[in-house]
């Protein structure tokens, strides 16, 4: 590992403009990634800036039913909330379906969003990769690609990527319409999950929208008010990356479907949010026919890979099931 | 004096576990060797064939607190010839990703590495050659497979038998590259004192250290101790020396200091071994009763370019069914792969699950029940040698599972059987492996207080030799176990083989034994029955193989009932129980080998649903090297075991009638997984692991 400064600054203000007047310094949360990273090689900052003790650990009632999450609250508190468990199993869920136990207690709610692919060429600093070395080629491409991205990836230039985002929780804030809340060099601004993540395009190398020295603070949960479901494959029962997840939330009045929230994890380098789906779905009966139909229409758009084409009927399966779970729910 | 049979067979706590616990139980990089210690580095090389042609390591010789960076030009010659990938540093010649081509000794293992990362090496290199397939054209026939097998066994004429054949089956299985990962990392702490050289290390057996340390460095035996008290897993990936015992002791002797070489996790996947992936045609032959006329197992597997490893795969198909007409061969492929090694039950592992996977299908075209299928072709004396059994009891294992399990009224058909989305299904394998015994030597001396002192050479590599050796030794000295005080672990003490083949008990347990049978006679022939103030001291010790090994084949058995449960949407797989049932001889310590069988097993289902080791063919390195990538089976993975064994003493295997365990476990256990897989969806997944993509693919999605 390189030598690096660590430094802790008073307040949000104080930590992002320390970080603001070094390009190469990273923000320190839990650190259960961006240590394992350094410790790789893989991201090699020069100044860390310690913020676990600016951001709020708490969850706060917000006016409309929501919930205002603090960037340090733990996951593991944050799973075990019981206005999050009552409100949101989505969200609870999500959480629990990911990592360990020690993790989900070290882990903040805003690395949780920040963390990097797991793919073996990103985190392997003798192998070609886009995303941590510009340039250099994708490695898994031509490699072991199994649990690599079937959506949106970049599959040719200098951006070539097939890497999906790991984060479970994130995936279930993107069907919730969560709202990061970040402060900059800048001042505040508000980034509709959605818009948090992003897609590899040409340049792999950044993950998210946010700008250098800008720091998540809080993330808001608005109201949701039907029932919803986090539901992951993975290789094993536990502690284990997504094959494919989907975080689902469907109001079902008279056998029609009057609302849906649906979106993917383990298939692209950011959550899906399955918009087509959700758009085919607003109106429709609430059958295994319509549901079939609507995962098929978002899965149009897929470019499945040589080991992964198997991710599409997982995929759709794993949507119509959980919709169909819970609309016989809500009946 | 009669011997008072009661400590063995208990189920004792382990004498070691309340240290363990606190952690004080020092493993190899615990030790205090008594000087403040060096930290080795190491830089790997990135391709797979070719030369180091230079090295540029001036930024790391230039970092404060480092103290040398040793290359091929400047790192001492060994003396001795060492084979394989021990003469580290010995030339420019690459052949494999991630072999050593450099090593940093700094003040602290954080320099190391950091100073490790900024040698700069360039290669003329050539592309990697890393996949197995059984249509190259290089395959050879090795000279013998390990233990000492045939490459090949030929009996009777396997074609004719199989055109005549009622019902045959002809499939090929694949298992792939997988890595032992044991807990605790190789570590090697060397300290020279003057010519003499002590290495606190992790290994299944200090004497065969020492070996390859005194042939290295041109010292004698006596000049080497190595000292390993207790050491965190192994399952075959410490029975020999490694890169790191070498290079430990090497640059200790440059730096003058104590140097201290604990891998990471990811050097795991290229430092210490690996077991061979592999190609099995089975082909079997049966006449409409199920009788095997024809049995036929073709392995295909690789070794490196620069060791021979053959993997005795087929060698199972040897001894576990009778038939009249029989041929196994295995053919290497030498690829620019790290060599191979030992991983538990090497050769019965991936053999076990072509076998009892083809013994499955056949039973499917016959329309049998596979637990019947299996009991209609025990042979009555071992096929091949023809020689009768020391103690066989399968059937009894298959009968007495099939009855815990409750597989009575178990439907023949696949797919019949759903909960939910979950379909289920139940399968069943037997289990083999061989009972060995090897030299093994003992000192035991008693004092006038009636303390006694038992050395040997053994080791626990967390299977509970310490307890199980202690009982052995209290019952042979018809003592209690606070009366002796156990040494093991450590070179210095009287000469045992190594942890594994599952032969520890065997043989250390006999010569513990008959040294404690010889003190007690010399206590009351010379004597007269009272140990002098001055105490008595004993050598004694089992030559090798038992007597009746020549005349009598000796095995363990057992047999595997698994229910699976196989989600149709998703094609997620749960193991929410089994049965296993082991004729396993005389059970030593009831709760140590439960463990050991829980532990085998455990790692079948891992194989069975989750172990592969990727491998990228164009850049040749192991992709998945970490234990992110490379799936383990975790807690929530493993449901209830129900695990028994049979009160059966195999009188001729050795001195106390156990015929081993650490291996028997995880025979057979990935084809009873598979087995069962087949019996919930009617698909059979010949290329393991199972994982979800090839619900998919069997069912023509993917």
């Amino acid at each position: 590992m390189r030598e690096f400064r660590y430094e802790r600054a008073d307040d949000v203000d104080g930590a992002v403009a320390l970080l603001a007047g070094n390009p190469s310094g990273a923000f320190l949360g839990g650190g259960t990634n961006l240590v394992d990273l350094m410790k790789l090689g893989v991201a090699t900052p020069d100044l860390l800036v310690d913020v676990r003790e600016l951001t709020s650990a708490e969850v706060t009632d917000l006016p409309d039913g929501g919930l205002r999450i603090g960037a340090a609250v733990p996951n593991a508190d944050l799973a075990a909330d019981a206005r999050v468990r009552e409100r949101f199993p989505v969200l609870s869920q999500a959480l629990l379906a990911g990592a360990s136990g020690q993790l989900r207690n070290r882990a903040t709610t805003g690395g949780n969003l920040l963390q990097r692919t797991r793919c073996g060429y990103f985190t392997d600093i003798t192998v070609p990769c886009n995303k941590r070395e510009p340039g250099s080629g994708c490695g898994a491409l031509g490699g072991p690609h199994r649990n690599h991205a079937i959506l949106g990836q970049t599959l040719e230039g200098p951006g070539t990527c097939i890497a999906t985002h790991p984060s479970d929780m994130a995936v279930a804030l993107a069907a919730l319409d969560a709202v990061v809340r970040v402060t900059g060099p800048d001042g505040e601004r508000e980034v509709p999950m959605a818009d948090l993540h992003r897609l590899p395009g040409d340049d792999p190398s950044r993950d998210t929208t946010l700008r250098h020295g800008e720091l998540i603070t809080a993330v808001d949960a608005p109201a949701l008010g039907f029932p919803s479901r986090y539901r992951k494959v993975r290789d094993r029962a536990s502690f284990a990356f997504a094959l494919v997840s989907v975080a689902a939330a469907v109001r079902v009045d008279d056998g029609v479907v009057a609302d849906v929230r649906l979106a993917l994890g383990g298939v692209a380098h950011k959550p899906w949010r399955a918009r087509v789906a959700e758009d085919a779905l607003r109106g429709q009966p609430a059958t295994e026919a319509a549901f079939t139909a609507a995962a098929d229409a978002e899965l149009a758009a897929v470019a499945p890979l040589r080991d992964n084409g198997f991710k599409v009927p997982l995929a759709r399966n794993l949507v119509v099931r959980t919709l169909l779970d819970l609309a016989e729910g809500s009946r | 004096m009669t011997t008072i049979d009661r400590l063995v067979g208990a189920g004792i706590d382990r004498i070691d576990g309340p240290a363990k616990v606190r952690g004080t139980a020092p493993y190899a990089f615990e030790h205090d060797p008594g000087e403040p210690i060096a930290h080795l580095a190491v830089v790997q090389s990135t391709v797979n064939n070719g030369r180091v042609t230079g090295i540029d390591a001036s930024a790391a010789e230039a970092m404060s607190g480092v103290l040398v960076v040793l290359t091929p030009e400047n790192a001492p010659r060994l003396v001795g010839e060492l084979s394989s990938d021990l003469p580290v540093l010995q030339s420019h010649d690459v052949h494999y990703s991630g072999q050593i081509v450099a090593a940093v000794v700094a003040e602290t293992s954080e320099i190391a590495k950091a100073a490790a990362a900024v040698v700069d090496v360039e290669y003329d290199a050539q592309p990697p050659d890393v996949v197995l397939t059984a249509d190259r054209d290089d395959l050879y026939a090795p000279e013998q497979v390990m233990a000492g097998f045939a490459t090949d066994s030929v009996i009777g004429d396997v074609g004719s038998a199989l055109a005549a054949a009622a019902v045959t089956v002809d499939a090929t299985y694949e298992t792939p590259t997988e890595h032992n990962n044991p807990i605790e990392m190789h570590t090697s702490m060397a300290r020279w004192d003057g010519d003499s050289l002590t290495l606190w290390d992790a290994n299944q057996g200090p004497h065969t250290i020492v070996r390859d340390l005194a042939t290295g460095f041109g010292l004698e035996p006596a000049q080497v101790r190595v000292i390993s008290p207790y050491v965190g897993g192994a399952f075959g990936s410490k029975a020999f020396a490694h890169p790191n015992q070498i290079l430990a002791a090497m640059a200790a002797r440059v730096v003058r200091r104590t140097v201290v070489f604990e891998l990471t996790r990811r050097q795991m996947f290229s430092l210490v071994g690996h077991r061979t992936p592999t190609i099995q045609r089975l082909r079997l032959g049966a006449d409409a009763d199920g009788r095997l006329t024809a049995l036929s197992h073709e392995v295909v597997e690789h070794t490196s370019t620069i060791s021979e490893f053959a993997e005795q795969t087929a060698t199972c198909t040897r001894v576990l069914y009778a038939g009249a007409n029989r041929r196994t061969t295995h053919r290497l492929g030498r690829l620019d792969v790290p060599p191979p090694t030992i991983m538990r039950a090497p050769g019965e592992t991936p053999g076990m699950f072509a076998l009892e996977s083809a013994m499955d299908e056949l039973a499917v075209a016959l329309g049998i029940d596979p637990v019947e299928l299996r009991i209609r072709n025990e042979p009555s004396q071992d096929p091949e040698r023809n020689v009768p059994w020391s103690s066989r009891h399968l059937v009894e294992c298959l009968r007495t599972g099939a009855e815990r399990f409750g597989w009575a009224g178990r439907d023949l058909r696949p797919r019949m059987r759903t909960e939910g989305r979950w379909l289920i299904g139940t399968g069943v394998a037997a289990a083999t492996y061989p009972t060995r015994r090897r030299k093994a030597e003992c000192r035991i001396s008693v004092d006038g207080r009636g303390h006694h002192v038992v050395e040997i050479d053994g080791s626990d590599i967390g299977t509970g030799a310490w307890t199980t050796l202690s009982q052995i030794a209290a019952d042979a000295l018809g003592v209690g176990m606070d009366a002796v005080e156990l040494r093991i672990g450590d070179s210095r003490l009287p000469f045992a083989g190594g942890a594994g083949g599952s032969t520890g008990l065997a043989s250390w347990g006999s010569a513990i034994v008959l040294t404690a049978r010889e003190l007690r006679r010399r206590i009351d022939d010379e004597y007269g029955g009272q140990v002098p103030a001055d105490g008595v001291v004993v050598d004694g010790g089992v030559d090798g193989a038992s007597p009746h090994a020549e005349t009598h084949s000796m095995h363990a058995f057992g047999a595997h009932f698994v229910e699976v449960r196989v989600d149709q949407d998703t094609g997620e797989v749960r193991v929410p129980r089994a049965t296993s049932v082991y004729d396993a001889g005389t059970i030593v310590n009831a709760k140590t080998a439960r463990s050991q069988f829980l532990g085998g097993f455990s790692m079948g289902v891992s194989m069975a649903l989750h172990e592969e080791t990727l491998v990228d063919p164009r850049l040749g390195h192991y992709v998945n090297h970490d234990l992110a990538g490379y799936h383990i089976a975790t807690n929530a993975d493993i449901g209830e075991l129900d695990i028994s064994w049979l009160d059966e003493p195999d009188e001729l295997a050795n001195e106390l009638g156990l015929k081993g365990i650490g291996e028997i476990g995880i025979t057979g256990a990935a084809a009873a997984v598979a087995n069962a897989y087949w019996h919930a969806t009617g698909l059979r997944i010949r290329d393991l692991p199972i994982t979800p993509d090839k619900y998919f693919r069997e069912l023509g999605l993917a």
